[in-house]
């Protein structure tokens, strides 16, 4: 009747939806890679990738400064991050009292709340100081302060959340009978913490920290303010870099007026869709595995 | 046996691999308290359950056989699920509200199926509740969020909303074994009072509330069906030895 | 027994140190914009658009982008609400545990970790493809996009949790599946729905890589769709970018404004998520 007849509209127009929204992922890197290909009739992909020279005006365009640029500060980021991020997701699900959780955890679910381009304020106004007047003359190194140590810490810091919070469920999760396995042989709760619960926990922290890679890998706002945008392949975190998402933010005014900039752009948005991509697939298949392992 | 309301013919029952009811072939009586009793993980829910075809719900689930109510096969592919579902009113173990007032949850059902008129709703409401044993507790706050109810006034709850579509059968799943005693008891006395205008069949695993409430047993045993019968019989000279371990309490 | 002591101390003592340095951050993150911007902050600011010279140092305020980002991100969310909400339903209660299932959550995952500058590139490659300019509506559906997967996750997540005994309750009344997930799942997970557009309201009107290339910037509020608008995070971004110092304070107080809106948000999301917890059941 009617009642049916809604019912089976209802839920046609729900899959359409469904579909559509699935297919998002796909769409975006075709439209990128539709955009993007023409600049490979013109730079062979091996020269797009390896190459150091970014001249757009010569048609020359070599995305390994840039690509080099982002491994640098997400892999200093992600140093930086996952044994804070540990720890702190350890005190948090084993030793503060309730209280002390109560305060502290929406405390760092806010940090997650922060927009980036506050973040990249923040990092002009303390950080690259910071890192030019007292940290780097520490090390001896001489820098402006807007460098990849700059934009690894600012990263980090925007990591923070997402780890934390997934890690600290995790660890929760893990039940209160294994762990009083172990304190009834006599454990003390750091030992029952490093080796029960750690062990039982670890793909949700994998998880974790794959989550946050994800987020610090395509980072652009903060990063651009604070790392230096000067396209070279850095040798030191006191060396500027320039990230690829940040390339592609700066190089609006380019977009429109060289030929083959957009193109070259595009392709390069395509590139980091296809990383995060692989990411996802190689984190879900890893998952997998641990958990059958620990099965 | 009185006038059969629901027939059950050759049912069998698998979930995946495990077969949950093995060639079922049962009647039961119309306007009676039938109880199917058994010990645990014997296909007692699962028998109640595909009586309003909830089993079809669960994943992996093959069902075979007929179950005829009323004279109608409510497995034929021609018929309309929700149409066997409001003829069934279903008391489940755990008392559970729907997210809404107490008053919605009972027009919940008469809602759904077409019932508009404020007045007409209004009049099933209170007629409910006040068979459900609820009324003169609730009647001044009808509006407030059922989930703010006792235990034991939610599953009275339960019962009114499942009376409100107007049911023939009730079917209660171990209805009282969440409760206190107190309500427990309370919700035995409107089944029993619910007997004469309702077929009701319960899964009971307390054998003293099958003996206090029920006309008619079926006793189920690894989802076969073991013996059935009037529940004097059964309880004074069943003729089955395992029946008889049972009832004397040798397993639960 | 010493040693053991010994090594939980440590790690105790760094535990400390890295809550410490979490807490510590988001302190001085919040801290340093109140103390640069709440000095900058003024009524004109809030409620004036700029004015000739504004960004020379001269009169005006902000105004352009607050509406803006309110109208984008406001836009923006309504947009993937309509979308999400039947997403995260169909996900979970028409498809179960099939495999349209998990590879639909795969492939949000994916989108979810998509940064937005992608989505930024992507809404620009549409947008020339179709001819259209830097625009309010631009800006909607890119932002849009971006905050689909965060909002599906999140409508998902507090779906899943619904148990099954409530939806086995309506199906026993004779509910049909659509009647099932309206009137109970949805209510039943109305608090955790509601908090989830907040969460993306708060993601999309922060973000700036997204609206880069699609919203455009101006100093007007948009009175169409296909206006270009101004945005707190841009506004944030071009006003630091000046080398007038007063300038750069405004920035400062761009900033002070955005972090309000979101944290304001955030608080507002929980109150009343215990607001309407009201009629969920247990």
């Amino acid at each position: 009747m009617n009642r049916k007849l809604t019912e089976l509209i209802a839920s046609k127009l729900m899959l359409i939806v469904t579909v559509f929204s699935v297919s998002l992922v796909f769409i975006i890197a075709f439209a990128l890679f539709q955009r993007g290909s023409r600049v490979l009739m013109q730079v062979s992909l091996y020269d797009l990738l390896f190459s150091s020279a970014w001249y757009p005006t010569r048609g020359e365009f070599g995305f390994y400064p840039f690509i080099m640029g982002t491994l640098w500060v997400t892999a200093l980021a992600m140093v930086i991050a996952i044994p804070i991020c540990l720890l702190s997701s350890i005190y948090l699900a084993e030793y503060a009292p309730s209280k002390v959780r109560g305060i502290i955890k929406p405390l760092v679910d806010l940090l997650a709340g922060i927009p980036s381009v506050v973040y990249g304020l923040w990092g002009v106004l303390v950080l690259v100081p910071f890192i030019r007047n007292y940290l780097a003359p520490l090390v001896g190194a001489k820098t402006n302060g807007y460098c990849i140590l700059a934009g690894g810490i600012v990263l980090a810091i925007m990591v923070f959340p997402i780890i934390i919070s997934v890690s600290e469920e995790v660890f929760r999760t893990v039940s209160n009978e294994l762990r009083e396995v172990s304190f009834a042989v006599g454990a003390t709760k750091w030992q029952t913490v490093k080796h029960v619960v750690m062990r039982k926990a670890f793909p949700g922290f994998i998880a974790a920290v794959i989550l946050g890679f994800s987020r610090a890998f395509g980072e652009t706002m903060a990063v651009l303010m604070v790392v230096g945008n000067v396209p070279q392949v850095p040798s030191s975190i006191f060396d500027q870099g320039y990230p690829l998402p940040a390339l592609i933010a700066n190089s609006y005014g380019e977009m429109m007026s060289i030929p083959l900039v957009d193109s070259a752009l595009m392709l390069a948005a395509l590139i980091l869709i296809l990383v995060v991509f692989l990411f996802s697939v190689a984190a879900r298949i890893v998952l997998l595995r641990i958990e059958r392992r620990a099965m | 046996m009185l006038k059969p309301h629901i027939s059950v013919q050759n049912l069998n029952v698998l979930y995946g691999d495990h077969q949950a009811l093995k060639d079922v072939t049962v009647d039961i009586p119309e306007k009676q308290i039938t109880a199917i009793i058994g010990p645990s993980g014997c296909g007692k829910t699962t028998l109640l359950k595909s009586f309003n075809r909830l089993i079809d719900l669960v994943e992996g689930v093959k069902i075979s056989g007929t179950i005829l109510v009323g004279g109608v096969n409510i497995y034929s592919v021609d018929v309309d699920v929700t149409e066997v579902r409001k003829r069934m009113g279903l008391l489940a173990q755990k008392p559970c509200p729907l997210p809404m007032s107490i008053y919605d949850n009972v027009a919940y059902g008469p809602k759904i199926h077409g019932i508009k008129k404020r007045e007409e709703l209004d009049q099933i409401v209170q007629h409910c509740l006040h068979s459900a044993g609820l009324w003169e507790e609730v009647k001044d706050r009808l509006k407030a969020p059922a989930s703010r109810l006792s235990l034991g006034q939610q599953q009275r709850l339960c019962l009114a909303r499942a009376l409100a579509v107007e049911p023939q059968v009730l079917l209660c799943d171990e209805a009282t074994s969440a409760l206190d005693p107190v309500s427990a008891q309370r919700v035995e006395k409107l089944l029993l009072s619910l007997k004469g205008d309702y077929t009701v069949v319960m899964v009971t695993h307390v054998l003293r509330q099958a003996r206090r409430l029920a006309d008619y047993i079926i006793f189920l045993y690894m989802g076969e069906l073991v013996e059935y019968g009037p529940a004097e019989k059964i309880f004074k000279n069943p003729k089955n030895s395992r029946t008889q371990a049972y009832i004397k309490g040798v397993f639960s | 027994m010493d040693r053991r002591k010994l090594e939980e101390a440590i790690f105790k003592g760094l535990m400390f140190c890295s809550i410490f340095l979490v807490v510590g951050s988001l302190l001085t993150i919040i801290g340093v914009v109140l103390i640069k911007g709440l000095p900058a902050l003024s009524i004109q600011m809030l409620t004036q658009i700029p004015q000739g010279g504004y960004y020379l140092g001269k009169e005006g305020g902000i105004l352009n982008a607050i509406v803006g980002s309110l109208y984008l991100a406001g836009g923006a969310t309504a947009l993937a609400f309509v979308i999400s909400l039947p997403v995260a339903l169909y996900i979970e209660e028409y498809a179960g545990r099939s495999k349209l299932a998990d590879f639909a959550r795969l492939s949000l995952d994916v989108l979810w970790s998509v940064p937005s500058i992608v989505f930024g590139a992507f809404g620009f490659a549409i947008m020339t493809f179709l001819g259209m300019r830097a625009s309010l509506l631009g800006g909607i559906v890119t932002v849009a996009l971006l905050i689909l997967p965060i909002m599906v996750r999140a409508m998902d997540e507090v779906v899943r949790m619904i148990s099954f005994e409530l939806k086995e309750s309506s199906y026993a009344l004779g509910a049909t599946k659509f009647e099932t997930v309206v009137k109970v799942v949805v209510r039943q997970a109305l608090p955790g729905i509601l908090t989830a557009v907040l969460l993306a309201f708060g993601r999309g009107i922060g973000d700036a890589a997204s609206v880069l290339f699609t919203a455009g910037y101006t100093d007007r509020i948009p009175s169409s769709l296909f206006d270009p608008v101004a945005t707190l995070p841009l506004a944030i971004l071009f006003q630091l970018g000046t080398p007038f110092p007063e300038v750069q304070n405004r920035a400062y107080a761009s900033a002070v404004v955005l972090t309000v809106i979101i944290l304001t948000l955030s608080i507002v999301s929980r109150l009343l998520t215990k607001k309407l917890t009201k009629y969920v059941v247990r």
